[in-house]
């Protein structure tokens, strides 16, 4: 027993996150049926009303923005209040945010469900939040002209408050919620002019930084519910294993365990705490169903892949022209093999998850990235109502694609269920790493012709990889078929921008039984390596300059060649580097974001490579919030730097190799390198910002290797003893 | 019972002595600030202070501690007023925010013991704590800017 302590109750009652509280604007029915319509409300009480899903006013002026959208360091829970703060006019020191519930009001629409991924918050958001704060900016406004009795054309908002321009007169918000709920919201209302935005295009400070310097922003695995008890899962060491016996014996007489549950694909072991779950799980004594996949290993996934490569069709995701009049007209041809591995995503917070399993309904707390998917899931697995399961969105603490799945939220719901009790699941950093759903190992049969000038005459790449939708949409509902494209695996690669006369795109589909799933950047995170590296050896090939060689290749004023102009000239391209450095350049779109990396390396002797700097040029459209942009770029380059100096997931007899920090390396602050970003100024429509500074960061790395040593790499990650110096 | 001193306040625990300091901090004192990263020592997630110097509270036994001071972030400073949480705030450091408490443990008992780092102080101080978000160089920057400021 512990002393308790103020501190329980308080992390308790932020885990409770969708509790509010607040005054919040109180409205009449008709503007409540109308709202409700336009925006899918849920049916709630009317004395919590607020005048759409996503906005609250206070009777003091703060207004809290409700973000379905889960926060996982992208800053999503500053960047869409900002949207809301700029059209609705009010001060963004009286901003806050709250994470909505799962509900259908809050629909992505850049991904057509509650999810939090592709890139897409502020793509989804941006016009529907304008809209809602511009109409209820209006409803402020007409309240306050209706209670001076003047139109409201003489009328404005400005930092929380309508201003009467013709007497000067002023109301504050907090004043007007009343009157304004009595008004019908406009189908169309007024927007702000983008040349008056006040927050919208500017650095902002994040609002969740405070929460996350002093121990209180509370993440799935920090969430505490009276009563609650704390579980491990023993899983089957090999992928797809199955639970044959299981002895808990020993297990049920460790001090603090109180169940035992046998799931199947694992057994639960529940205690009063998690340090005694844990010793109940490791007395546990239990016999496994390997089943087929403890035949696999790496070699073998590597012989289908390359069997595929030369011997299975597939399917066309691209033609262009004929490859083989393409061949026919070459001067040289080059030919390679490209392998990107297989990766975990290895979020800083392992999973998590706590359920609260009743006979009537549930509530779960957890950082998921489809709010919706996971409250489906606990209703079908609890056996429950679907509007009796309540979703609360904590912190997460990494997402990268991890927290779309549902694994760890049908742990935490299968045993609250079998406990009858609130039950929290931890994975440890070992069951993390291997039981992950992983970026699909990538085979690439690639080859390329150019004619006597070095322009090139043909490009065919045949991608062979696993599909990531056959697994992960059933999620959705989605039946990926047998001759069915998932652009999942092969984007980036069937759509080049390069002035390719004969183009093709093969995608051969191998089924490996290895899981695998969306990981920062999806398809693009190895097809930015395949393409922009091999396309470097084409421009090696031609004799030619790689920028030059690429710019000669795009459309002149392209969004590509905007980036990699804009990139090549804040690096120095063709700047002198000392012996044993090197320059390497390449560029990417996903997500709608035009991204040039420039990176310098200094290769040792040993064949170690040390990442000196790297120069960022990103065109990611309209954008919310450039210190944003910025911090994702940096982080989507050291994620995707990370994967290519360390990164590789690895399959021994049906099991994960690979277990924790020690070797699924992450790189640190010493190994850390300059980072200069540059943001094309654009009026294009919004990209997306969390992952597309990723593709481009492998192949920048490796083309500039290949600049320092001659050395071209071509299997991923980088090892230093293929780049080692005979002595 | 094992007698603890955390943040300046007692605390008595019926936990087996050999039990790890982190979960005894998480689950029994609720000071969830502190983190589970690896359970091993790799990731620094679960840094704290013990009598002022970083310790990977994942790996240190409660008996370990007897007798000595832990100090969380939660005891940091009252009001998140120390010189690095300032400037963690300045330069927004952080991202997912999952490691920051760790790396704000490890950079005190770095400006406590070196009020003006250089680079490679930085590197060895900070190079333990894993960020996978990647805000090496804010991180850097807030350390440098709360030196600036006189941080200890």
């Amino acid at each position: 027993m512990t002393k308790q302590t103020d501190t329980d109750r308080r992390s308790f009652l932020k885990a409770s996150i969708a509790a509010g509280g607040a005054l919040v604007f109180g409205i009449g029915l008709p503007m409540r049926s109308k709202a409700a319509e336009r925006f899918n409300l849920p049916v709630e009480p009317a004395v919590d009303f607020k005048p759409n899903a996503f906005i609250k006013i206070a009777k003091d002026g703060r207004v809290t923005v409700v973000v379905g959208q889960a926060e996982m360091g992208q800053g999503v829970l500053t960047s869409l209040p900002m949207i809301v703060a700029d059209e609705l006019e009010v001060e963004w020191a009286n901003v806050s945010y709250e994470s909505g519930p799962a509900d259908k009001a809050f629909f992505n629409p850049a991904m057509g469900m509650q999810g939090t991924g592709g890139s897409s918050s502020v793509k989804g958001f941006f016009n529907p939040l304008r809209k809602a704060s511009a109409q209820v900016r209006e409803m402020l406004i007409a309240a306050a002209a209706a209670s001076w009795n003047v139109s409201a054309d003489v009328c404005r908002a400005e930092n929380g408050k309508v201003i009467n321009t013709v007497s000067g007169k002023s109301i504050v918000y907090g004043e007007l919620l009343e009157a304004a709920a009595k008004i019908m919201p406009s189908d169309k209302p007024k927007l702000k002019d983008p040349k008056d935005f006040k927050y919208i295009g500017k650095p902002i400070k994040r609002l969740d930084s405070p929460a996350k310097v002093n121990g209180s922003a509370v993440y799935g695995i920090d969430v505490r519910v009276p009563g609650m008890l704390y579980a491990t899962i023993l899983r089957s060491p090999v992928i797809g294993g199955t639970v044959k016996t299981v002895d808990d014996t020993a297990a049920k007489a460790v001090k603090g365990v109180t169940h035992v549950v046998p799931l199947g694909y694992g057994v639960g072991v529940i205690a009063d705490n998690f340090v005694n779950a844990r010793k109940g799980r490791t007395a546990l004594k239990v016999t496994w169903d390997d089943g087929p996949m403890a035949a696999v290993s790496s070699e073998t996934i590597m012989r289908s892949f390359s069997d595929a490569a030369d011997n299975k069709k597939g399917l066309q995701a691209t033609k262009v022209g004929d490859i083989a009049a393409g061949k026919a007209a070459a001067a040289k041809s080059i030919d390679a093999v490209y392998w990107a591995p297989f990766l975990a995503h290895a979020t800083m917070e392992p999973m998590n998850f706590t359920a609260d399993v009743r006979a009537d309904g549930a509530e779960v707390w957890g950082g998921v990235q489809a709010q919706m998917l996971v409250q489906g899931t606990v209703a079908k697995v609890a056996g429950v109502p679907v509007d009796k399961v309540k979703v609360n969105t904590t912190m997460l603490g990494g997402g990268f694609g991890r927290r779309f799945e549902m694994d760890y939220v049908v742990d935490a719901t299968l045993l609250s269920k079998a406990a009858g009790k609130p039950v929290k699941v931890v994975w440890t950093r070992e069951d993390d790493m291997q039981n992950d759903v992983y970026r699909p190992g990538t085979y690439n049969k690639m080859s390329a012709g150019i004619d006597g000038a070095g322009k090139p005459v043909f490009w065919h790449h045949r991608v062979v990889n696993d599909a990531i939708m056959a697994r992960a949409g059933k999620a959705f509902g989605f039946i990926l078929k047998d001759d069915q494209l998932d652009d999942s695996s092969y984007e980036g690669a069937h759509n080049l921008p390069y002035n390719f006369t004969n183009y093709q795109c093969d995608w051969v589909r191998v089924d490996t039984g290895v899981p695998v799933g969306f990981w920062r950047s999806v398809g693009s995170s190895h097809t930015g390596f395949s393409t922009e590296c091999f396309l470097d050896e084409l421009a090696a090939t031609a004799g030619k300059d790689p920028l030059a060689y690429r710019l000669s290749l795009l459309e002149p004023g392209s969004r590509f060649a905007g980036v990699l102009k804009l990139a090549a000239e804040k690096a120095g391209w063709g700047t002198k580097l000392p012996a044993g450095s090197g320059r390497g350049i390449a560029v990417a779109e996903s997500f709608g974001s035009y991204v040039a990396h420039v990176a310098e390396v200094t290769v040792g002797a040993d064949g170690k490579v040390k990442v000196d700097r790297v120069v960022c040029a990103a065109d990611c459209g309209q954008i919310v919030n450039p210190d944003t942009v910025t911090a994702q770029m940096e982080s989507s380059v050291v994620y995707g730097l990370t994967a290519a100096l360390y990164g590789e997931i690895t399959i021994k007899d049906g099991r994960v190799v690979q277990k924790n920090f020690t070797d699924y390396k992450m790189l640190r602050m010493n190994e850390m390198p300059k980072f200069e970003m540059h943001i094309l100024p654009s009026t294009e429509k919004h990209g997306g910002v969390g992952e597309p500074g990723t593709p481009p960061i492998a192949p920048a790395v490796v083309n500039a290797i290949f600049a320092a040593t001659g050395k071209r790499v071509r299997s991923l990650p980088v090892k230093a003893a293929d780049l080692a110096r005979k002595a | 019972m094992t007698k603890l001193s955390v943040n300046r306040k007692q605390y008595e625990t019926s936990a087996d002595p050999s039990t790890l300091l982190l979960w005894v901090l998480r689950d029994e004192l609720g000071l969830t600030g502190t983190k589970f990263g690896c359970g091993i020592a790799q990731c620094g997630s679960c840094t704290v202070h013990v009598d002022g110097e970083a310790r990977r509270s994942c790996v240190t036994p409660v008996s370990a501690v007897v007798g000595k001071e832990v100090t969380t972030i939660e005891g940091l400073s009252p009001d998140s007023s120390h010189p690095l949480q300032k400037a963690w705030i300045e330069t927004d450091a952080p991202q997912c925010g999952y490691c920051q408490s760790g790396q704000i443990m490890a950079a005190a008992v770095l400006l406590k013991n070196k009020p003006q780092p250089t680079d490679a102080d930085i590197d060895q101080a900070m190079t333990g704590i894993i960020c996978r978000c990647g805000t090496y160089n804010r991180i850097r920057s807030a350390i440098k800017l709360a030196a600036k400021n006189g941080g200890k």
